[in-house]
Order: C-alpha cells, then sequence, then structure tokens
C-alpha cells in the first residue's frame, strides 16, 4: 500500500471520528427526544462508514459482514424509537 | 493476490476522502443547524454521498486487488439508500406528532 493511499484512509478516518463525536455531541445535548434518535441514527451510518475504512485499511473483507450487521441493527432500532416516540410503544 | 497499480490507489484515495468529509459535513450540520426540521437534512449527506464514495472505494480496491469483480460493498449501499428515507419518515412523523401534541405551530394532520 503506497503512502498515498495510507495517509488517505488516515485522514478519512479521522474525519469519520470527528463526525462521530459531533453526532454524538448532538445526541448529549438534545433538546428533544427526535434529536437524540436522528443523532444516534447518524451515529450508526458514521460508525458503519469506520468498519468500510478499516476493511480497506488492514485489506480484510471480515470488515463487510460487520458493516452490514451495523446497518441492519441500527435501522431496527431506529424504526423502533422512531415508533415508540409516535405511538408510546412498539409493537402494537 | 496482486498489488494494486498506483492509479487504483489513487482513485481510492480520492473516493475514501471524499467519503469521510461527506460524513464530517453531515454530522457538522447535524451538531449546527437550529431546528430540528432543518437537522434531519443533514445526516443525508453521509448516508448518500459518504456511504456511496466509501463502498465504491472498496470496490475499485478489492477488484483490482482480487483480480476479478468485487461487488459486496454495493449490497451496503442497496441496504442504506433503502432504508434511511423510512427511518427519516418515520421520524419526521414523530416530530410532527409530538410538535402537535406540545402545541406548537406546525401543520396540521391531513389523515383525517
Amino acid at each position: 500500500m503506497s503512502a498515498l493511499l495510507s495517509w488517505a484512509l488516515f485522514a478519512a478516518l479521522s474525519c469519520l471520528l470527528l463526525a462521530m463525536v459531533l453526532a454524538l455531541a448532538r445526541m448529549l445535548k438534545g433538546p428533544s427526544a427526535q434529536d437524540r434518535v436522528l443523532a444516534l441514527d447518524c451515529l450508526y451510518i458514521n460508525g458503519m462508514l469506520v468498519m468500510l475504512v478499516l476493511g480497506l485499511t488492514y485489506a480484510s473483507s471480515v470488515y463487510f459482514e460487520a458493516a452490514l450487521l451495523i446497518a441492519l441493527f441500527g435501522f431496527v432500532g431506529s424504526v423502533a424509537m422512531a415508533k415508540f416516540l409516535l405511538r408510546g410503544e412498539v409493537i402494537e | 493476490m496482486n498489488t494494486p497499480p498506483f492509479w487504483v490507489e489513487a482513485v481510492t484515495a480520492a473516493l475514501v476522502l471524499i467519503g469521510g468529509l461527506a460524513a464530517l459535513t453531515g454530522s457538522f450540520g447535524l451538531l449546527r443547524l437550529g431546528h430540528f426540521f432543518q437537522r434531519v437534512h443533514a445526516p443525508t449527506l453521509g448516508a448518500t454521498l459518504g456511504v456511496w464514495c466509501v463502498s465504491l472505494a472498496s470496490v475499485v480496491y478489492f477488484s483490482a486487488q482480487g483480480g476479478q469483480l468485487f461487488l459486496h460493498a454495493l449490497l451496503i449501499v442497496v441496504f442504506v439508500a433503502l432504508t434511511a428515507p423510512i427511518t427519516t419518515i418515520f421520524l419526521m412523523r414523530a416530530a410532527l406528532f409530538r410538535e402537535r401534541q406540545a402545541g406548537k405551530d406546525v401543520p396540521p394532520s391531513v389523515s383525517q
């Protein structure tokens, strides 16, 4: 792996880390419950991108399964929380 | 398993950088914008441009490395493209419902 690519992967990882910190700040700050759910949604998408970039860094395809699982469970969690905010219960 | 040529590494580096910057911009907008109905737009930048660019970078790099077409990463793009609008619509409806309950000035319900 050339120096250009390893530098770019490190820079992208730093950007994604900063993005996760910003989303975490919004999640802690609120002010309403839907803001926190939206911030958690953003946080899991950023985490999924971190997994993909780590897969490129270590040249391993194991990270794809992790990214796919994060996308799947993050979606289920976000929909469940949005449903709870909408109706007051998850399964009616 | 062969070493990819330099232009493949350059394309991968550019795509990964664009994806990371898009996700960073989206999260910055999430923190910076003023109201929930403005904030709900910001993370879609990371969910579309960010996911597309990083997945395409994986496709390009692993295809060149393995010597055959590697399309698994596009599965993630398809999945996120299907699920992100569903989450956003659910959250928007929940936010409208809650603001209506709280007596804020939002459009009335159209379902009846």
